[in-house]
């Protein structure tokens, strides 16, 4: 059994027979008072978003999931085709359910898919994917302004702060659970 | 970053942020400014430790570098004190955050109060049942020591040898609470003032974050992360608990009071976020069961003189009437007590010089604690306390 201490962003639980994920979980405490998990859950399946407050030490039902691992082959109109690389099953998975993960996907990657009850929830890509810059600045311009980067598009539409010292061409990479700049590839 | 003008000889230091042929931007702590290379570098890479020397022509320097350091990981590392400070700001707000630490202390030096600084390892860090402390290793000799959770005891102390006005900025440390306006360890603006109540405990506390919005943002208006901005000029609204489970839960506080988990969780869920949304909100007349080390109120026994100030939905600070009957006070330590016990939680030893100094005799007096890492988050508009501190606890 899971409880409140559980209750970090991507944690997998339980309501109502349905799953949902933690996006958001806050620490509250009034005062003096008692302590609460103030969290925003995502439902698995639908995408719908709730609120729900938790107090603290309360007891929680995980939800079982299952991943495997699965090739991304490609995209048609607004869903994206994958297939499993051990029983050659191919499944779509939709935009909506991909969320930001959609700026991670290059063709051929191999990505855990994740299944509830037999039905495709979500994906989880490499931790580190390298991409392409297709757009940025020149950089510093001789202000003072005490900016130390800048925004840089990458070839999946994806805007990410970068050093000043990258330039369009140049293969990044990205932190896929942050999307965030990690450092430049060399070659 | 330099003075005098055009022509004149030039020195800066600091990091290269990007170098191409004969050109290199170099980083101090004041911003960024390009150096026309003679000779070229090709040898150095973004990240190294410079000094430019040359002259300076109004735009840029020309000049040499010469190295002072290089680093061993790739620059900016991914989790590296650069990118903390410097790449999300954070040092911009370090300065304002000191300029707000001082704006502080010249309020309460400008009105008459003494800078104390009292321990921070105590006998007692404090009974509330929802406040969990630090213990203390290796200490000399048997006695136990925590973490003060808030300096409270020991500034009452001060007031019994008659110190009428004191205040410290202390730091301060609760077991368990992280989160986005928590870190176990944080600093308390804590003030207690004899020969006065409540109501002069408020009015400092309005006037004081006034004067703090007003030396360090020009103005009174602010804009917390969540929600439109809030302008924190006096007078606050004042609200009564009653009136805030009323008006916002749609309860009679009376009727929820017995279940306190429910009377929480209105609070958390249907009242705190809607409090202080255009002007700051004094939270008042809190249920004497809450009242911990506040008073009872003269006119209504079941409430006492306790209040809270919300700004932006983000309580800011606790402030009461402050309880001065000895028999009562140890009568409530001994209730914490027996309430820690059957919580299961450490039950910590109730503060006996504490008690002998109310004994002796305290004055009428009035006392807040307000958690001056929340003022600078909701005075700089950022989500999280943990934006406004020098290293967050995470980063340790």
């Amino acid at each position: 059994m899971a409880d409140t201490s559980d209750l970090k962003k991507g944690f997998k639980m339980l309501i109502d027979k349905q799953p949902y994920q933690v996006v958001e979980s806050q620490f509250v405490k009034p005062g003096k008072g008692q302590a609460f998990f103030r969290t925003k859950l995502k439902n698995m399946i639908t995408g719908a978003v709730i609120d729900r407050t938790y107090k603290s030490g309360e007891k929680l039902e995980k939800a079982d999931t299952e991943e495997r691992t699965m090739q991304y082959l490609y995209a048609e109109g607004d869903s994206y085709v994958f297939m499993d690389t051990q029983s050659y099953d191919q499944l779509r998975i939709s935009a909506e359910q991909l969320g930001d993960n959609v700026h991670y996907l290059l063709d051929n990657m191999e990505v855990d898919v994740m299944l509830f009850e037999g039905r495709p929830i979500g994906v989880t890509p490499p931790t580190f994917v390298v991409l392409e810059v297709t757009q940025t600045d020149p950089g510093f311009k001789g202000d003072t302004s005490g900016n130390t980067t800048k925004p840089a598009t990458l070839s999946t539409g994806l805007v990410v702060n970068v050093p000043l010292f990258v330039n369009v061409g140049d293969k990044l990479k990205i932190d896929t659970r942050t999307g965030q700049y990690v450092e430049r590839v060399k070659g | 970053m330099l003075a005098g003008g055009a022509g004149n000889p030039a020195w800066v230091a600091g990091r290269v942020l990007q170098i191409a042929g004969e050109r290199a931007a170099i980083c101090d702590e004041t911003g960024t400014l390009w150096v026309e290379l003679d000779p070229p570098r090709p040898d150095l890479e973004p990240g190294a430790w410079v000094e430019a020397r040359g002259r300076w022509l109004g735009t840029h320097l020309q000049g040499t570098l010469g190295l002072l350091g290089l680093p061993r990981r790739p620059f900016p590392a991914p989790d590296g004190e650069w990118r903390s400070l410097r790449e999300s700001g954070r040092l911009q707000r370090l300065r304002a955050r000191a300029r707000m630490l001082a704006a502080v202390r010249a309020f309460f030096d400008d009105e008459g109060f003494l800078e104390v600084e009292t321990p921070t390892m105590v006998p007692s860090p404090g009974l509330d049942p929802h406040l969990d402390a630090y213990r203390v290793e290796g200490l000399e000799g048997a006695d136990a020591r925590w973490l003060i959770t808030s300096p409270e005891y020991q500034m009452k102390r001060l007031l019994a040898g008659g110190a009428e006005r004191i205040y410290q900025t202390a730091r301060c440390f609760r077991r368990g609470e992280r989160g986005p306006l928590h870190e176990p360890e944080f600093t308390m603006v804590e003030w207690y003032r004899a020969f006065a109540g409540v109501d002069d405990v408020m009015r400092d506390t309005e006037t004081l974050v006034a004067h703090v919005a007003r030396a360090t943002l020009g103005g009174t208006t602010i804009a917390p992360a969540h929600g439109a901005s809030v302008d924190v000029a006096p007078p606050w609204e004042r609200l009564t608990v009653r009136d805030a489970f009323r008006r916002y839960a749609g309860v009679e506080m009376d009727a929820v009071l017995p279940d306190e988990e429910r009377f929480f969780r209105l609070l958390v869920e249907a009242i705190e976020p809607r409090l202080g949304r255009e002007r700051p909100v004094f939270l008042t007349h809190w249920p004497i069961t809450m009242a911990s080390l506040a008073r009872s109120s003269p006119e209504d026994p079941s409430v006492c003189e306790r209040f809270e100030a919300y700004v932006a939905g983000v309580e800011l600070c606790n402030g009461f009437g402050e309880l001065v009957d000895p028999d009562e006070q140890r009568l409530r330590l001994e209730r914490d007590q027996r309430a820690r016990e059957a919580m299961g939680k450490p039950v910590y030893p109730i503060d006996e010089r504490f008690v002998a100094s109310l004994e002796e005799g305290i004055p009428p007096s009035g006392g807040n604690a307000l958690g001056f890492d929340r003022l600078v988050m909701l005075l700089l508009g950022t989500e999280r306390v943990q934006d406004v501190v020098a290293l967050p606890y995470a980063r340790l």
